[in-house]
């Protein structure tokens, strides 16, 4: 056994991960899910949606971000813990307009699958109702507001792969809002449709025009298949 | 044993829910060995005739005679099922909410592109008062189940039904809870 | 605008080109311009080589920072609860119609600005206001027209009546407020090692005044080991928490004894700089302590080889904050004083690992501080005898709201929170919050417990609620005070604050059922569990502490019924009937 190696305890399943590993990182390598929205393997972690929450000896912490240490005793998989997720899913329900019917992204949106995974049958939380800006500007992307869940992932795409820095935060708080480095809109930025950033958005939010609908309804990613079954069937475990 | 008395009723919504519901198929004729219809277009029984035991509601709430059908559903069913994106979120027609009543209907009747000569608001008595928004049903009565989906499929009706029948939790399997 | 472009380089130039100086590029500015419109935001982005919508990301998060033009005056409203307890809604009333405009208007001469702001720290003489960076406290609705007047007279504000800071110091104990001989703790401290001066603080007990009770040697210990190119000190004198005023109250009395701590701290940590984050409302504090610096490197008790000792180089730059309270919290400040928005990070790592400009920084309160050099002058036996054992030293306690003595109290640690109403004048309070929003709502029968630690810890806001107060709206302003100030990072906070407030809002207008009451909770066990920082965690604390300490008031509230719906159907029918001019046929 190398030195890299620790041993943590995940749900009682004694795993091996490698030093410098974040908790997230080390379950999905031993083929263990842990629920997660903001993060993208490919992208550093934002820390945002606290979906990936676990208690680490006892305390909550976001495993996204939580390095691996020696000795380390997890709980991921409880039903408080994923109570308390399903309700984080609920509160993006309601914050945003999530019109799922007529949403290009229906059945590859990680915010419906996690929503599926957690046991969310309706969002009964009272409904913000705001109205948010839409941004038609680009001739080949769009930003629907409506369905931005403040993940953050196309602003670290765009500045990490892009090297673009094409988005950005404004304001605080409830108020917070996806920006883009323009005056008038996405259309003034160097943004394009093949940039990761336009990629990686795990809603409809950020999304490539004219490509919409194109896997018809029983086919899309997780219309049979629960979020995070591709990292549990690494194992043998059933 | 009397046979367990079912209404239907829909709101504001597309009546698709009522279509996917008539997708069960052959098993349709199990349904009426199972149940009896009371107040429900599929039938045709304008009014609650007795207390029923599992109503089934498609449909937001955009009006004033939508919140007085839906507390009448709820002041004769013993379960109400929420079945649907319009009746669980407000769905489609819920799209006005984040736009004041007044500018839509300005844009629909007087502003629009379509319109010719001078619109109108229509304002006749028998036409329903509009709500502000369009509400989802449990934010105007209590709902005891929730079966997304638009429209939720045959299958999911189907399972969701006769388990509720049989006395059973509602348990649906993966594939069958949709939000789309 | 080519004028204001020539102004954004000048100020940008003045700061180096420093993007790490962004928020006194942007103060600066603001300062000059009245607000950070577009065009400003993309001439600073182009001067500091960064793109518009990183700059544009941290203007837009700071309460002080407007990117619409403002009145030349900005005249900011305390509404904190208690200043709302002092009448400060009359007041703004008074102020409303003194300038014909609402809170949050301009008046149409572009002269003055009015606004509502959150705890300015003059809780002890409410209502209080800025107008600019000039407090003004114990307002009646008759002095808004005053006021007003000597604006359109040109007047200077600072010599209104109105503009006296009362230092309220109503009980000064051993610890802050005994007098010190400038340089007494910093050459107790270079008399030993760096380690010797941590043992010290080791022996004193002394934890983190902030509220959270870190142990300060620790901190010091941790930092000083941390591998790093530099290390930092950063002092917080950001005080947010809604009745606190301590800080102020230290600024103006005695801020030596906090440069001394500081200076202490930056030899016990190897650090070459410190940083006194001073939260923008305390902007009027700030001509002092510059004086005050100004004399301590004349004195040679800063700047190189200070008090003689060779190779021990510390000096202190003051950060003004810019109307946050969330940077109250250490992660938070650090991305501020970095000049960006003031979003906690994810721990670990934590800033005496990796903190100010990725390196090593220790951050600590003002009090803390204070305590520390008076630890260094007197000896950590000496503080370790005052309070509990856990609790050593005294504790600076802001107290406002319904008692007969509000003000500044150093009191040892332990003491009851019996006593201290007995104290202030305030037996016949039905409730205290201890610590602020982010307390605890102590009911009578938790009077006997003692502020300390490890029991009732506070950063050092105390509220008293006196018999005829409506405990449960005082919890739902507290709510909402949450709602402006979390930053939106994480969505438990961001969300779930605003659900809270929905859903409390619901059972105090009378529309709640017991059902609403438990989903309430469940929404605050969330916020509080999933959030990411102090402040989310934290945020539930007026709901789920008065639910502890005060069924009783929600039950009074709720509708027997299970259901009720959150909205009143009258209201909702409302526009559809005017509109079509017709009546509501269905009752609520």
């Amino acid at each position: 056994m190398s030195q890299d190696t620790v041993n943590i305890i995940i749900d009682g399943v004694e795993i091996q991960a490698t030093a410098g590993q974040t908790i997230l990182e080390a379950a999905d390598a031993a083929g263990m899910y842990i629920p997660r929205l903001c993060h993208h393997p490919d992208l550093p972690p934002g820390g945002h949606c606290r979906v990936c929450t676990v208690k680490v000896n006892g305390r909550p912490a976001s495993s996204c971000t939580f390095p691996v240490s020696e000795g380390l005793v997890i709980e991921n998989d409880t039903d408080e813990i994923n109570a308390q997720r399903r309700r984080i899913i609920e509160m993006l329900f309601v914050e945003g307009n999530h019109y799922c019917p007529s949403c290009e992204a229906g059945g590859n949106c990680e915010l419906q699958a996690l929503g599926y995974r957690l046991g969310m049958l309706a969002p009964t939380l009272p409904y913000l109702r705001v109205k948010r800006e839409l941004d038609a500007t680009h001739k080949d992307v769009y930003i629907d507001r409506d369905r931005c869940v403040l993940c953050g992932r196309c602003v670290r795409a765009s500045s990490v792969v892009d090297k673009k820095d094409a988005f950005g935060f404004e304001n605080r708080g409830i108020k917070k809002r996806l920006s883009v480095d323009a005056v008038h809109g996405l259309g003034e930025t160097a943004v394009s449709a093949a940039d990761k950033a336009a990629q990686v958005c795990p809603t409809g939010c950020l999304t490539v025009k004219r490509v919409g609908y194109a896997t018809p309804v029983g086919r899309r990613k997780y219309d049979k298949t629960p979020i995070g079954a591709e990292i549990e069937k690494k194992t043998a475990k059933v | 044993m009397a046979k367990p008395l079912v209404a239907t009723g829909f709101f504001t919504g597309c009546f698709g829910c009522h279509m996917s519901f008539l997708d069960i198929d052959e098993r349709i004729i199990d349904l009426v060995e199972l149940i009896e219809f009371d107040k429900s277009p599929i039938n045709d029984i304008k009014e609650f005739t007795r207390p029923v035991d599992i109503g089934i509601i498609e449909g937001g709430v955009s009006n004033e005679e939508n919140v007085e059908f839906l507390r009448e559903f709820r002041k004769h069913c013993k379960i109400l099922i929420a079945i649907g994106s319009c009746a669980i979120t407000g769905g489609v027609p819920s799209m006005r909410n984040t736009v004041p009543l007044k500018e839509c209907l300005e844009e629909a009747y007087l502003n629009g592109p379509t319109i010719q000569n001078d619109g109108i608001i229509p304002n006749d008595p028998d036409i329903p008062t509009m709500l502000d928004k369009v509400y989802p049903c449990h934010e105007v009565v209590k709902i005891d189940y929730f079966l997304p989906g638009c429209p939720p499929s045959a299958d999911t009706l189907w399972a969701a039904l006769v388990a509720l029948l049989q006395g059973k939790e509602v348990a649906l399997p993966y594939e069958l809870v949709k939000y789309d | 605008m080519a004028g204001d472009a020539a102004l954004v380089t000048q100020v940008v130039e003045q700061f180096g080109r420093d993007r790490g100086r962004l928020m006194d590029i942007a103060r600066a500015l603001h300062a000059k311009l009245g607000c950070l419109t577009e065009d400003t935001i993309g001439d600073v982005a182009d001067a500091l080589g960064m793109r518009r919508v990183q700059v544009r990301d941290m203007v837009s998060f700071y309460a002080f920072f407007s990117r619409r033009p403002k009145g030349k005056t900005v005249i900011r409203l305390c509404d904190a609860v208690p200043e709302r307890m002092k009448g400060a809604e009359e007041v703004a009333r008074a102020f409303e119609e003194a300038l014909g405009i609402k809170v949050g208007e301009t008046t149409p001469d572009g002269a003055i600005t009015i606004e509502h702001a959150p705890c300015i720290g003059l809780s002890d003489q409410a209502p209080g206001a800025l107008i600019g960076a000039t407090p003004v406290t114990n307002l009646t609705p008759a002095d808004a027209p005053k006021i007003v007047q000597a604006l359109q007279d040109g007047k200077d504000i600072a010599t209104l009546p109105q503009a006296e800071v009362d230092l309220n110091l109503r009980k000064p104990g051993p610890v802050i407020f005994a007098p010190m001989e400038r340089g007494t703790a910093i050459r107790a401290a270079v008399n030993r090692k760096p380690e010797e001066v941590i043992a010290e603080m080791n022996k004193s007990r002394l934890r983190g005044r902030g509220g959270a009770g870190f142990p300060t040697a620790m901190k010091w210990d941790f930092c000083r080991k941390a591998k790093g190119n530099a290390r930092y000190l950063i002092c917080n004198a950001d005080e947010g928490e809604p009745g606190t005023f301590k800080d102020r109250v230290i600024l103006t009395e005695c801020p030596d004894l906090l440069f001394e701590g500081m200076t202490v701290a930056g030899y016990a940590l190897g650090a070459k700089e410190g940083l006194l984050y001073l939260r923008g409302e305390y902007e009027y504090l700030l001509p002092h302590l510059d004086q005050v610096l100004a004399k301590r490197r004349h004195l040679g008790l800063l700047g190189k080889n200070i008090v003689g000792c060779e190779g021990f180089d510390f000096d202190i730059r003051i950060q003004l904050g810019a109307g946050a309270y969330i940077c109250g919290e250490e992660s938070a400040l650090i991305e501020s004083l970095e000049g960006k928005r003031g979003a906690p990070r994810d721990r670990p790592p934590f800033p005496v690992q990796k903190g100010y400009k990725n390196q090593p920084t220790s951050v600590n309160n003002v009090e803390t501080l204070c305590c520390a050099a008076r630890v260094l002058e007197m000896g950590g036996d000496w503080f370790a005898a005052m309070g509990t054992r856990d609790s050593t030293g005294t504790k600076l306690l802001s107290v406002s709201g319904d008692c007969k003595h509000p003000g500044v109290y150093e009191l040892e640690y332990g003491i009851t929170v019996e006593k201290l109403l007995e104290m202030v004048g305030a037996e016949d309070a039905q409730a205290v919050q201890v610590g602020g929003p982010s307390g605890q709502c102590v009911a009578p029968k938790d009077f006997g417990r003692s502020i300390s630690f490890e029991d009732l810890p506070t950063g050092g806001s105390i509220i008293v609620f006196g018999p005829k107060r409506d405990l449960l709206e005082c919890m739902r302003q507290f709510i909402e005070f949450f709602v402006e100030e979390s930053c939106g990072w994480c969505v438990p906070c961001r969300v779930g604050t605003t659900i809270l407030s929905k859903q409390l809002a619901k059972i105090l207008d009378g529309r709640g059922t017991r059902a609403d009451v438990q989903e309430m909770e469940k929404v605050a066990n969330t916020v509080k569990t999933m959030s990411r920082c102090g402040l989310g965690q934290t945020a539930a604390n007026p709901i789920l502490s008065t639910l502890r300490s005060f069924p009783g008031l929600y039950e009074a509230r709720l509708k027997k019924d299970d259901f009720v719906p959150p909205f009143d159907l009258k209201a909702a029918l409302a526009e559809g009937c005017a509109i079509t001019g017709k009546q509501p046929v269905l009752e609520d």
